[in-house]
């Protein structure tokens, strides 16, 4: 009997959830649809769609994601790979510092790029297009730092980075084709969640773009927010169907990752 | 202990050649430089600047101009409606966690959840804001429906999407999701056998939540609702897509003075800055030292 009370409970809480979280998407799915007066259609899809500002600035923040993730990669998988082979007393004061950005808020450390990279500076990265392009860039690969290197450390803790190491080394491989060939697709799965969240978090990334002036998807949005009346449901669709298909994946690799584990543990 | 052996095996592989030690932490020089250069150094800049004033002399004067009402006022919003969207988070997201993990609903039920939380914890900023508008603005489909179905006017009642709640109802939609993912796992790990014991002793239902569950989970969720809390506190984009410049929150305050110096003052706006990363600091450190807690008490 209480057993089935918990059960209708359970139920309850999940429907009233559940009419929470998609009551806000059939809303914005109907309102994307009411472009024509007398009856549903597409039109704010098309409009939208056929907008070159759209294109520059969701290929801009694609190629932005895209930069950050190599970048990212690039960066933390050789730190977290070191760490574990030779400093790993030094992995506090790492870890702590790839959480720094989700005490940090975003607006906070892009006022100090501009404090401290400004025109004036000893290092004036914010008085070219291109270089306010890397200092962009290296915005995003600070917020993708605690997803990222959770992720990559994580999947290294579960291999043998000694045991691996010393194999490689002993068949003469030097540092580069140790990290290329024998550690990076032993975490090609939590390397590849870390990528996917990051897109994820980048493609309609608002504070760092609109601040460092680049023409990004995220500023595009607020434009066509503050002007237009249909076509935000319909930017806010499709922007829900990106991190849909970006969290979808992260899920499957992500699945994977728990099949080799139990395949390995068994 | 541990350490000192793997550094020693490490030395056994490897014979130590001068100028070994530097190259060892020339591995980590790559990281440690942009670390520096991308994330302590421009914090650090807006810290010292908070105690400068404009000729570059320290004062206390941008701190304490903090202290005047519509900059308080701007934090008193900003710390109120990330405490609200946090708790009810916080409360919401423990519920549906444990509805879905502990509540005998059929296997899909779980999986479903978890991956929904992972996408909606990251569809927050503009489009959350169209999102809303959407649903809760004036001609929004649940707007809409109140007043044609149920002949209930929203707005009448003097509610706006614009509005304190219309945002923290907003900031929800993030926030929930968020802590069904952070709680989950300490909700995994409640054992069956806790609650076998507690009623073949006799003990209700209710007894076993509030005596049993609640103070093994109440690290966690206290913890959480920090993190939550300092994951409102910091966003912007959600709050002016949402609300353009009518609500004074903190984030918005200097994201208007960064883009067209309102406050006409540079160092006030290091000051506004610093007062953020002292908050969401705070709060973040209470994270830390609960999951401690929370992880020795499991253990």
């Amino acid at each position: 009997m209480k057993r089935n009370g918990t059960r209708v409970g359970a139920w309850v809480a999940m429907i009233v959830g559940a009419l929470y979280f998609l009551l806000p998407l059939a809303a914005t799915f109907e309102f994307s649809l009411k472009m024509r007066r007398d009856s549903y259609s597409f039109d704010a899809y098309r409009v939208v769609l056929g907008d070159p500002a759209f294109r520059a600035t969701f290929g801009y923040s694609a190629m932005m994601a895209l930069l950050t993730i190599v970048v990212g990669i690039l960066l933390v998988v050789p730190t977290a790979y070191w760490i574990q082979l030779k400093l790993p007393r030094l992995r506090g004061l790492v870890e702590f510092i790839t959480l720094l950005p989700l005490v940090i808020p975003a607006i906070v450390i892009v006022f100090g790029y501009l404090k401290l990279f400004n025109s004036s500076s000893w290092l004036p990265l914010t008085a070219h297009e291109r270089s306010t392009d890397f200092l962009l860039m290296a915005s995003y690969v600070t917020l993708s730092l605690p997803y990222l290197y959770r992720s990559v450390d994580t999947g290294l803790r579960a291999v043998d980075v000694r045991g691996l190491t010393e194999a490689a080394q002993s068949l003469g491989a030097g540092w580069g084709s140790i990290l290329l060939g024998v550690i990076l697709p032993n975490v090609k799965a939590a390397v590849l969640s870390g990528a996917f969240l990051t897109f994820a978090v980048v493609i309609g990334e608002f504070t760092m773009a609109s601040l460092l002036n680049r023409p990004a998807f995220g500023p595009y949005l607020q434009l066509i927010g503050a002007n237009r009346a249909y076509e935000p449901s319909a930017l806010a669709i499709i922007a829900f169907l990106v991190t849909w298909a970006s969290m979808g994946l992260l899920q499957v690799v992500a699945r994977n990752i728990h099949g080799t584990r139990a395949e390995t543990s068994a | 202990m541990a350490i000192m052996e793997s550094v020693s095996e490490g030395a056994q592989v490897k014979p130590v050649r001068p100028g070994n030690r530097l190259w060892v932490w020339l591995g980590i020089a790559p990281f440690m430089l942009f670390a520096l250069l991308f994330l302590l150094l421009p914090t650090a800049t807006l810290m010292f600047g908070a105690f400068q004033d404009a000729q570059g002399h320290f004062t206390f004067g941008n701190v304490s101009r903090l202290f005047s009402d519509s900059i308080l006022d701007a934090y008193w919003i900003s710390i109120k409606i990330s405490a609200v969207s946090s708790l009810c988070g916080a409360l919401i997201g423990l519920v549906l966690a444990l509805a879905a993990i502990q509540g005998q609903l059929p296997g899909w039920v779980r999986p479903t959840l978890m991956t929904f939380s992972g996408v909606a914890s990251n569809f927050a900023g503009v489009p959350l804001a169209f999102a809303f508008l959407a649903t809760l603005g004036r001609v929004g489909l649940v707007t809409a429906l109140l007043r044609d179905v149920f002949d209930f006017d929203l707005y009448g009642t003097g509610f706006s999407i614009l509005s304190f709640a219309g945002l923290a109802m907003t900031y929800l939609y993030f926030q929930i999701p968020l802590m069904v993912l952070i709680i989950a796992p300490a909700v995994d790990g409640m054992k069956k056998e806790w609650r076998e014991a507690c009623e073949s002793l006799g003990g209700s239902s209710w007894y076993f939540w509030w005596h049993v569950a609640l103070p093994i989970l109440f690290p966690s969720i206290l913890g959480a609702a920090l993190l939550l809390f300092a994951n409102a506190f910091g966003a912007v984009a959600t709050a002016y897509a949402l609300t353009g410049s009518t609500l004074d929150i903190v984030p918005i305050m200097l994201y208007a003075q960064i883009r067209g110096d309102v406050l006409h003052d540079q160092n006030l706006g290091y000051a506004l800055a610093l007062g953020m990363i002292v908050i969401t600091g705070l709060s973040n450190a209470g994270y830390i030292w609960l999951r401690a807690r929370a992880e020795r008490g499991v253990a």
